[in-house]
């Protein structure tokens, strides 16, 4: 399959159909083209069709009616591009034609009302209270009142035909969600996912900011994430004030996000042998971990580098010793990992279990617009650090890395050979840190201005679009965690699979609840 | 199999010390913060007006203490505070059996007392566990699993997480509990046998941590159970597993 190069280029000349930008690039929250909902829907198709990506989708009241904002990145260019729409009490639906908008028209249709017309899977997303008084779009009675389950599952009928219900609390320390699958036998024809037990408000608690809370609030959007939010999070601050991070800063955040990066892969590596029934790796892959979230803790004095980022640079530096040290341990932990890890891929009965269990097609992961590893397992080429590169990434670049087969095999596959090109660079940045300041003052945010904060976590990519009001307040802060696209493909890897597989399915995604759910 | 037993043999013990030897942390780790309000600036809050979370009572007050079942150990308010009235020692020791217990003060240890006798021998030498994530960020629910593996080996004091609460002699509740889960924590809670405990692990499940306020979350295990109490407070963000190790070994009576 060969990739428009540039899909936004018709759109570009000659017409005003979009604004452009890049990740971290703030642009006047009045220059992005409001059209009628017709061209809105031509524009977005077409781009999605000619190979761009929806990145992310909001909504922001305007008088009775929605300001709806697309978000569409052009990732071989590296570019953005950014488009609105006023939507009354419903419009046309996308994703029809486009699947991968329906979490976000579903988002957009619990907060605010609006009926998205022909989504064909028109359900509540996380279950929580609407933006403004009016009607539900999913028309209950009170969805105030509802929690997470409390709708018709799609349900598959037949003599030999079971349903089996899993959570929202699970048998091992896992965050909460609900899978519904209807099976024939051990065949699974269908899962549906049930999401929304993590919300928390975080959206919500973040208007009006920032404040000192807000940092604390994008830490813990996702606890195994803190790092890549809270990078996503003060970077769309100094876009937003003109600030440049220093040298020193930007290397140090690298390094602490390929840690984090290092910390879960490895971890995954461990839950995956485990869930396979392979003890060894499993045992020394889980203390392993340890040792990449013991050296985010010599840095801030965290396991998962909380305290660590400030808006206008880090909290904390290195000295010329304990940064050759660091990186003398990160690179002996990881030959440990590559021989635990090494164990686990020579052994038949694992590659047995990991092969063409839970495929994910290449077509069916750039339609429902999935990111980051699970992804690329997918011979899907995608990867922000080098498409729309921020801070160091702008001059170090990390190789991507593909699979093609799209099973389980090939996203732990992924995992090992990033974690590979995560520590090369690790090493690399800990022995040559720029000299200078760690950390500079922040001028005030610049009053109505839209941008988007993009950041490749560990588990794909971040998108944090922070819109201004006239004081330089959040008027909307946008969260997209890279799992908001992932779970519809963790559903779709199911598709006819076996039912004892969904543990190792699931863990080989391995996707955020509290992300999700905000 | 042979190579996997040489790797094996190579690879040599993996549990710590703890709780027989001292546990180890990094220096710049931070664990119970020391107050000394003799150095506090007159009228000064810097401190409080740097925390994200609310924890510093009474700041700038003799009586100044932070509430560590609010406090996310950032160590911003250590950082504002120019006459070092504030300073997180590498105390690992933070778990309380009452709310009040939490607030340090001064530079005084926090050590849980065990639980009363007759339930502290049913539980003494095996206590399973049911984990409860309840809007947990995940943070808190990774530094559980990691107290369960071959480093920090909860597993030899009989400490172990099942997989029903039919099973459990207890929950332990991260998160500042979601309205979404209010139900399911509550029936999980019903449907553990008594006699039966619960632990909140992290300032969410604790007061609601950063999410405190937000009237999409109940504020933390105590107000969600409506009246059940809390046997045991964990405090962090997330805590270290050795913290959680040391409040559950006090609380079983098993060190002192």
């Amino acid at each position: 399959v060969t990739v428009a190069t540039e899909p936004l280029q018709d759109r570009r000349s000659g017409s005003d159909d979009v604004v452009e930008t890049w990740n971290g690039e703030p642009v006047d929250a009045a220059a992005v083209p409001v059209l009628p909902i017709e061209r809105f829907r031509r524009v977005v198709l077409d781009v999605l069709g000619a190979g761009g990506r929806l990145s992310a989708m909001l909504a922001r009241p305007e008088g009775d009616r929605l300001l709806v904002t697309a978000v569409l990145a052009d990732d071989p260019e590296g570019k953005l591009a950014l488009l609105s729409t006023l939507v009354g009490a419903s419009y046309p639906s996308l994703s029809a034609e486009a699947p991968s908008a329906q979490a976000f028209e579903r988002e957009i249709a619990e907060q605010w009302g609006v009926v998205p017309e022909g989504h064909p899977w028109l359900k509540p997303l996380r279950f929580e209270r609407p933006l403004r008084a009016g009607p539900d779009a999913f028309g209950r009675k009170d969805p105030r009142a509802t929690i997470p389950g409390e709708y018709p599952f799609f349900a598959v009928e037949g003599e030999e035909v079971h349903e089996v219900a899993v959570g929202p609390v699970h048998a091992g320390i896992i965050e909460p969600g609900h899978f519904r699958f209807q099976c024939h036998g051990e065949k699974v024809f269908h899962l549906e996912i049930v999401l929304g037990y993590q919300h928390r408000g975080i959206e919500t608690m973040l208007r009006g900011g920032p404040d000192r809370r807000s940092l604390a609030l994008a830490e813990s959007i996702a606890g195994d994430t803190s790092v890549g939010h809270a990078l996503a999070y003060v970077r769309a601050l100094e876009s937003l004030s003109g600030h440049m991070a220093t040298a020193r800063a930007i290397a140090l955040r690298g390094v602490a996000l390929e840690l984090e990066r290092l910390a879960n892969h490895v971890g995954d590596l461990g839950m995956l042998a485990n869930d396979v029934g392979f003890l060894p790796t499993a045992s020394y892959c889980g203390a392993l971990r340890a040792d990449f979230l013991n050296a985010l803790a010599e840095i801030c004095g965290s396991r998962f580098g909380r305290g660590l980022l400030a808006p206008g640079g880090v909290k904390f530096d290195l000295g010329a010793e304990g940064a050759r040290a660091l990186s003398a341990r990160v690179r002996a932990s990881w030959e440990k990992v590559r021989a635990a890890a090494g164990l686990m891929y020579e052994a038949p009965s694992v590659r047995a279990r990991f092969e063409g269990t839970g495929t994910v097609s290449r077509d069916d992961a750039i339609a429902i617009g999935l990111v980051g590893p699970a992804a690329r397992a997918c011979g899907v080429d995608r990867d922000v650090r080098r498409d729309h590169a921020f801070g160091i990434y702008r001059f170090v670049h990390l190789p991507v890395v593909l699979a093609e087969s799209g099973d389980v095999f090939a996203r732990t596959w992924i995992r090992v050979l990033e974690c590979e090109r995560s520590v090369e660079f690790v090493v690399s940045q800990l022995e040559n840190l720029p000299e200078g300041p760690i950390r500079t003052e922040l001028a005030p945010l610049a009053p109505r201005q839209i941008v988007v904060s993009m950041v490749e976590g560990w588990r794909g990519e971040i998108a944090h679009v922070a819109v201004t009001d006239e004081r330089g307040r959040f008027e909307r802060y946008k969260v997209k965690d890279p799992s908001f696209h992932n779970w519809l493909g963790l559903a779709l890897a199911l598709r006819d699979g076996q039912i004892s597989d969904f543990p190792l399915c699931n863990k080989s995604f391995n996707l955020s609840y509290a992300g999700h759910d905000l | 199999v042979i190579d996997i037993l040489k790797f094996r043999l190579g690879y040599g013990r993996q549990t710590v010390a703890f709780p027989d030897g001292p546990p180890r942390f990094p220096e710049r780790f931070r664990g119970r913060p020391a107050l000394d309000t003799d150095r506090c600036a007159i009228d000064c809050i810097a401190c409080a007006d740097a925390c994200p979370t609310e924890a510093v009572l009474d700041a700038g007050l003799m009586t100044m203490r932070i509430d560590l079942g609010r406090c996310t150990f950032c160590g911003d308010c250590a950082s504002a505070c120019a006459p070092g009235a504030i300073r997180f020692t590498n105390d690992h020791r933070l778990s309380a059996r009452s709310r009040d217990a939490l607030a340090a003060s001064g530079d005084e240890p926090i050590l849980a007392p065990a639980l009363r006798e007759e339930v502290r021998r049913v539980f003494r030498r095996s206590l399973k566990l049911r984990q409860v994530s309840a809007a947990g960020c995940n943070g808190c629910e990774a530094e559980l699993n990691a107290s369960g593996n071959i480093q920090f080996d909860a597993g030899r004091f009989g400490i172990q997480f099942v997989a029903s609460p039919r099973h459990a002699d207890g929950i332990v509740v991260t998160g500042p509990v979601s309205e979404n889960m209010r139900v399911a924590l509550l029936k999980t809670w019903e449907a553990v046998p008594p006699p039966r405990i619960v632990i909140a692990v992290g300032a969410c499940a604790i007061s609601g941590g950063p999410f405190r306020g937000s009237p999409a979350v109940c504020g933390g295990a105590e107000s969600a159970l409506g009246g059940i109490p809390v046997d045991l407070y964990v405090p962090g963000c997330p805590p270290h597993p050795i913290t959680f190790l040391d409040g559950m070994l006090r609380l079983l009576g098993r060190m002192r």
